[in-house]
């Protein structure tokens, strides 16, 4: 690990300004993901600040009844708030699911949003990566890849976005808000993500300097009735190696509104709005469910090893639709 | 004062006791070898090739130099000379060359040392080795292990036996077989991954080499370095008081010993070399990948006419390491035709080494597993083709057996897991989304005994001190010795203080195998036996004390002279298993070993160790696997966020009991060892149960949700 | 000091220790290798074992990716702390009577850890087993499948994890285990 200069910001204008300042210089929030970079040398800042202690930590009602989750409230502090699993339970399960309780006790909203591959030749440094050194190469592609993307991925790039709580919020519309030294600003997190491309080191489409200060739940009333759920190689403890967010809203044996995200397919929580059109207005039974997941996997280009997220994702999205169609008729 | 060793305890051995050292655990004030601080420590800091064969062609050093606190690089271009040429008795080779720390330019495989940078702070050297920049002379490399090598040679081993054991015309018998298994099966390269990484400090001090290591036996080590540094065996202390788990990867002289001797020798003072949990992965053994088949031939009763299992690890170029993965087809069961043979594959990988039950575990998954496959085809239940086999001498060795209690291993286990109304139809259980099944398997391991040496004294007042060479791993040996000894001087074990864990202590076995509680207890017995004689009525104990030694040199030969036979613990283990076919989803939902080992020591601490083995299982059965890049021959994720090993959500209730064995009248000990029976047999029976809730065989490890969904991708 | 290093003040286990740390230096390694308190284990130096778990201000973390420089002015409980003088935490109690470890290196992180799960139970937190995670489903039961998922971020190679859980369930039925754990973690948990 590299030296570095460590400075604790005491407001978020400051800590904007501290970060234009120095082009070396990263934000420092629970650590979770950059200091075990910075260990593995894959990030080497010269200078961190530390905004954990903005205060960005509070959840709080918007105006026309949604959230804003404060871009340093920790994972914890998420899951265990009454708002979010009384409205957004799927994202309450989302963070349940990530990491383990240590780790949420540290990691926060902002860092998670931010958090980099765990594709293991990224975090190899002898190893080439289009992402860490653009123009290296990917062995992934020829080499191990059981668990990377079967959608939106490229000859460049075939890794995927780690997070559960990602795919929760990018279900439910989420925006991102941020500050930079312009002033603020707010992205969808619908178009937080860029695409991998040929440029798969740009990761995201904030501008540069930005400061995740929140992240804006709107008001969605199907997230009431939602789920989470999250396969992995162990019961606990490990990354998706497929995962769901769906929340549905049937009347009537009619689907009038449903949302479907999918974790551990793509370089960004895969949003299934195919799937959603397709399912919308029509019969909420075991066939167009199936249907509706065939529509959205019909983009899948899976790899030599991980066809199997096919199948995975389109039975989680039968059994999850399923499940949630069969307790709304309760 | 006078003390007669007394007579005011019957039996402390059987019962259960907390670990003499448990306070120490958990508060924290237990130091391992990384934590017991020097003054004017170093800190080192290993650079490790990253290619997979070929030559170092320069180490830039300059630079690293004049880093801030940096103290020295080695390299092979500096490197103090090591002479590796000896052979080690236990092994009877020389040691793997990896610990000829830096003599040549020669990288034999990724993850092989190419220098130590050693700095003032772990956070400099850290950096400073990261620095480094090591140029390459890279040459094609060969990393890839399949049945169908032409190269896969038997190898005969001190250790594993011979590479190939055959009687019998085995075409004929598989021909003139009513029912017929033919299967291969895989197993992957895994890794013992003791929560403590390996550390050791070395300085010199009055003369004297000190190194504090994470070890398996300081005794063992300390002569490995001498041999090493050709230094008089007299001069070398090594200690291990605390050691957080071994499972054989502590069992070896490795790379941070070397690297800590080396530079405190240099540089005049205390260095410290922790390995990165990254760096464990290629420089302290792990236990190779097999490619296994297995032949079984039954006739309509489902006697076997036929068994031949054939094995191909993979060793390094630079030590051949045999696991002796049919071990258990040897032991367990007999036919016509009994062919086994271990062979191994040379590649341009890391040496694999010892680990816990090697050979015997994959081993055990292959055959147990085939055996579930040969009830299947022939209708028989999976106990009771078993019980059918029981062979009435050793399959290949023709001796008798001391015991052989496997039977009454399944019977109990039967009637406490209600095995006897399982309906042996696959696939046909359901709860919710998930299928069940369960599934059964035998386990043994070898009992073996160690020539080791002891001390006992009788202190003046009134305690006992026992001094031996062994170490305490996590097993609870320090506990068991001090029962074992108390029972043996008739004393309440409070009375006795154990001393283990240096090598100035009376030489002992190293703790692998596991031989440790049977070995080092006959030479506490018999040193014990020696002081109680000593201990006439009326004498007077001086300040000094009184000491009896011991050497069980001549009675482990004596027995293995006077009573040759098989010896053997054994046991049944049964699993449940539910399986979501829809996501490949597998959990294990309750496991029971029940084991035929002797008398217990220690209860409390046994079924602690039963049930760890067990555990190992469902990690080998459904987590475990290291993934090596055939391009680059490097491991990829080298790390527990890849590497998975079981987590507390994937271990469900898991009981281990014991049946009694009547003590074998030849066996002065009556001691066995249980470090690693618990760990033989398990996978197979989760793998026999995931069998019996979908229909569909598991013959690759681990089962993970992409095998489950390739193999049975059935929609929803 | 440099622009690299800087002088701090770590509160670990209700003792204030000032002392320069280089800003690399992790919570984790200022505690063993500055404060000599060594209890606190180094597993995987990279938040995937657990072995290294403090709790901060009551909740558990994993220490080895904890900047010191970050901790500075928390309250730091260190599996040193958890006893007072003689008498040993109801979950360390638990740990030894049930042999809730075998060779002790996880130990000291399962045990702050399982602090740490009480504490968030107490909380009426709910985990990623819990059925309904809506406030009006009420607090889980601490079940043994609870306490497997909230420990899970704690590896034990040893395979101790049966007796651990049993010692967790034990410590969270013990008399005195919801006032230490109150004491412990007043006023830090939101």
């Amino acid at each position: 690990m590299k030296e570095f200069q460590y400075q604790r910001a005491g407001d978020v204008r400051g800590a904007v300004a501290l970060l234009s300042a120095d082009p070396e210089a990263r934000f420092l929030g629970g650590g979770t993901n950059l200091v075990d970079l910075m260990k593995t040398g894959v990030e080497r800042p010269a200078r961190l600040i530390d905004i954990r202690r903005l205060p960005l930590d509070r959840i709080e009602p918007t105006g026309d009844g949604g959230l804003r989750l404060g871009a340093t409230v920790t994972n914890s502090d998420l899951a265990a708030h009454p708002e979010v699993r009384r409205r957004y339970p799927a994202l309450a399960q989302a963070v349940l699911a990530g990491a383990s309780g240590q780790l949420r006790n540290m990691a926060t909203v902002g860092g998670n949003l931010l958090q980099r591959t765990r594709c293991a030749y990224f975090a190899d440094l002898s190893k080439p990566c289009n992402k860490r050194v653009p123009g290296s190469g990917c062995p992934a592609i020829t080499g191990e890849h059981h668990n990377h993307a079967i959608l939106g991925a490229s000859a460049h790039c075939v890794a995927t976005h780690p997070s559960d709580m990602g795919v929760a919020l990018t279900a439910f519309d989420a925006i991102v808000e941020y500050e930079t030294a312009e002033g603020p600003g707010e992205l969808p997190l619908a178009d937080f993500y860029l695409p991998v491309g040929d440029s798969p080191h740009r990761e995201t489409a904030l501008p540069p300097g930005a400061l995740i200060t929140g992240v804006v739940l709107p008001p969605v009333a199907v997230a009431a009735h939602s789920r989470y759920r999250k396969v992995r190689e162990r019961a606990s403890y490990a990354f998706a190696i497929g995962s769901i967010a769906a929340a549905l809203d049937v009347r009537d044996g009619i689907v009038h509104d449903v949302r479907l995200a999918f974790g551990a397919v793509a370089s960004r929580p895969w949003r299934a709005r195919a799937a959603e059109r397709l399912l919308a207005g029509g019969p909420a039974d075991a066939d167009a469910f199936a249907a509706a997941a065939d529509a959205e996997l019909a983009a899948a280009r899976p790899l030599a090893d991980n066809a199997y997220k096919v199948t995975l994702i389109r039975n989680l999205v039968v059994s999850e639709l399923a499940t949630l169609a069969q307790e709304g008729t309760r | 004062m006078t003390v007669t060793a007394g007579r005011e305890v019957t039996a402390s051995v059987g019962t259960a006791k907390v670990r003499l050292e448990g306070r120490e655990k958990v508060t924290g004030a237990a130091r391992y070898a990384g934590e017991v601080p020097f003054p004017d420590l170093a800190h080192g800091w290993l650079v490790l090739s990253t290619v997979a064969r070929g030559r170092i062609r320069s180490v830039r050093t300059a630079d690293v130099l004049k880093m801030p606190g940096v103290l020295e690089v080695f390299h092979h271009g500096n490197a103090l000379p090591i002479d590796a040429g000896f052979v080690i008795p236990l092994l009877g080779t020389p040691p793997d060359s990896l610990v000829a720390l830096f003599q040549d330019d020669r990288v034999p495989c990724a993850g092989w040392p190419v220098a130590l940078v050693v700095a003032e702070t772990s956070e400099q050297a850290r950096e400073a080795a990261e620095a480094l920049v090591v140029h390459y002379e890279t040459e094609p490399h060969d990393i890839r292990l399949s049945g169908e090598r032409p190269d896969a040679v038997p190898l005969d081993s001190q250790v594993s036996g011979p590479g190939v054991t055959q009687k019998g015309d085995l075409d004929a018998e598989l021909a003139a077989s009513s029912f017929v298994v033919d299967a291969e099966y895989t197993t992957p390269q895994e890794h013992h991954n003791p929560m403590e990484p390996h550390a050791a400090v070395a300085r010199w001090h009055d003369g004297i080499l000190e190194v504090v290591d994470a070890n398996q036996g300081s005794g063992y080590i300390a002569q490995l370095l001498a041999q090493l540094f050709s230094l008089d065996p007299g001069v070398v202390r090594v200690r291990a008081e605390h050691v957080g788990g071994g499972f054989g990867g502590k069992g070896q002289i490795s790379v941070h010993q070397v690297a800590a001797v080396m530079a405190a020798t240099v540089l005049r003072r205390p260095v410290r070399v922790v390995l990165t949990r990254r760096q464990m992965f290629s420089l302290t053994g792990y236990r190779s990948a097999t490619v296994q088949r297995v032949r079984l031939g039954a006739d309509a009763g489902g006697r076997l006419r036929a068994l031949s299992h054939r094995a191909v690890a993979m060793t390094s170029t630079t030590y051949d390491f045999a696991e002796p993965t049919t071990a258990v087809a040897r032991v367990m069961y007999d036919a016509d035709a009994h062919h086994t043979s271990n062979e191994i594959v040379r590649l341009d990988v890391p040496t694999p080494s010892f680990m816990r039950s090697p050979g015997e575990t994959p081993g055990a998954f292959a055959l147990e597993c085939a055996l579930d496959e040969l009830a299947e085809k022939s209708g028989i239940d999976p106990i009771e083709l078993r019980v059918r086999n029981e062979p009435e001498r050793g399959p290949v060795s023709g001796l008798p057996f001391s015991s052989r209690n496997v039977v009454a291993c399944f019977r109990e286990g039967a009637r406490r897991f209600g095995w006897n109304d399982r309906d042996p139809r696959p696939g046909i259980r359901r709860d919710g989304r998930w299928l069940i099944g369960t599934g059964t398997a035998a386990a043994t391991h070898l009992v073996m005994s160690v020539p080791s040496t002891a001390a006992v004294t009788a202190e003046a007042d009134g305690t006992f001190t026992v001094r031996i060479g062994a170490a305490d791993i996590g097993t609870g040996a320090r506990t068991t010795l001090a029962m074992i000894a108390a029972d043996a001087l008739e004393v309440v074990p409070d009375r006795v203080r154990i001393r283990i864990g240096d090598s100035s202590l009376p030489p002992a076995v190293i703790a692998l195998g596991s031989t440790g509680t049977r070995s080092w207890g006959w030479a506490i017995k018999i040193a014990v036996d020696e002081l109680r004689d000593m201990l006439t009525p009326g004498v007077i104990i001086p300040p000094e004390g009184i000491t009896a030694r011991s050497d069980t040199t001549a009675a482990v030969v004596g027995l293995m002279q006077s009573a040759p036979k098989e010896r053997h613990t054994y046991g049944a283990h049964f699993a449940e298993a539910a399986v979501d076919t829809t996501t490949g989803e597998v959990r294990v939902r309750r496991m029971l070993g029940v084991f035929a080992a002797g008398p217990i020591v220690n209860p409390l601490t046994a079924r602690s160790q039963l049930i760890g083995g067990m555990i190992w299982g469902i990690s080998m059965a459904l987590h475990e696997q290291a993934i090596v890049d055939q391009s680059t021959g490097c491991l990829v994720g080298a790390d527990f966020a890849n590497y998975h090993i079981a987590a507390h959500a994937d271990v469900p209730s898991v009981e281990a009991t014991w049946v009694d064995e009547a003590p074998d009248p030849d066996d002065p000990v009556g001691f066995k060892g249980i470090g690693e029976l618990g760990n033989v047999g398990p996978a197979a029976a989760i793998a026999n149960a995931v069998w019996h809730a979908t229909g569909v065989r598991h013959r690759n490890l681990p089962i993970l949700p992409s095998r489950v969904l390739s193999s049975r991708g059935d929609a929803v | 000091m440099t622009t690299t290093s800087s002088v701090i003040t770590l509160n670990v286990n209700g003792e204030k220790h000032t002392l320069p740390v280089d800003h690399r230096t992790t919570l984790l390694d200022a505690l063993r290798e500055r404060l000599d308190l060594t209890g606190t284990k180094k597993g995987c130096d990279q938040g995937q074992c657990g072995a290294c778990t403090v709790l901060i201000d009551g909740r558990r973390v994993v220490s080895c990716l904890q900047l010191a420089m970050a901790a500075e002015d928390r309250e730091i409980t260190t599996v040193e702390g958890l006893a007072e003088d003689d008498r040993l935490h109801p979950v360390q109690q638990a740990f030894l009577d049930l042999d809730g470890y075998q060779c002790g290196y996880c130990t000291p992180g399962q045990i702050c850890s399982a602090v740490g799960v009480l504490a968030e139970h107490a909380e009426g937190w709910p985990s990623a087993v819990t059925g309904d995670v809506r406030p009006e489903a009420g607090a889980p039961a601490l079940t043994a499948e609870e306490i497997r998922e909230r420990m899970s971020g704690n590896l034990c190679r040893c395979g101790a994890y049966v007796a651990i859980v049993d010692a967790v369930a034990r410590a969270a039925q013990a008399p005195d285990q919801a006032s230490a754990v109150s004491a412990q973690d007043e006023g830090s948990i939101r």
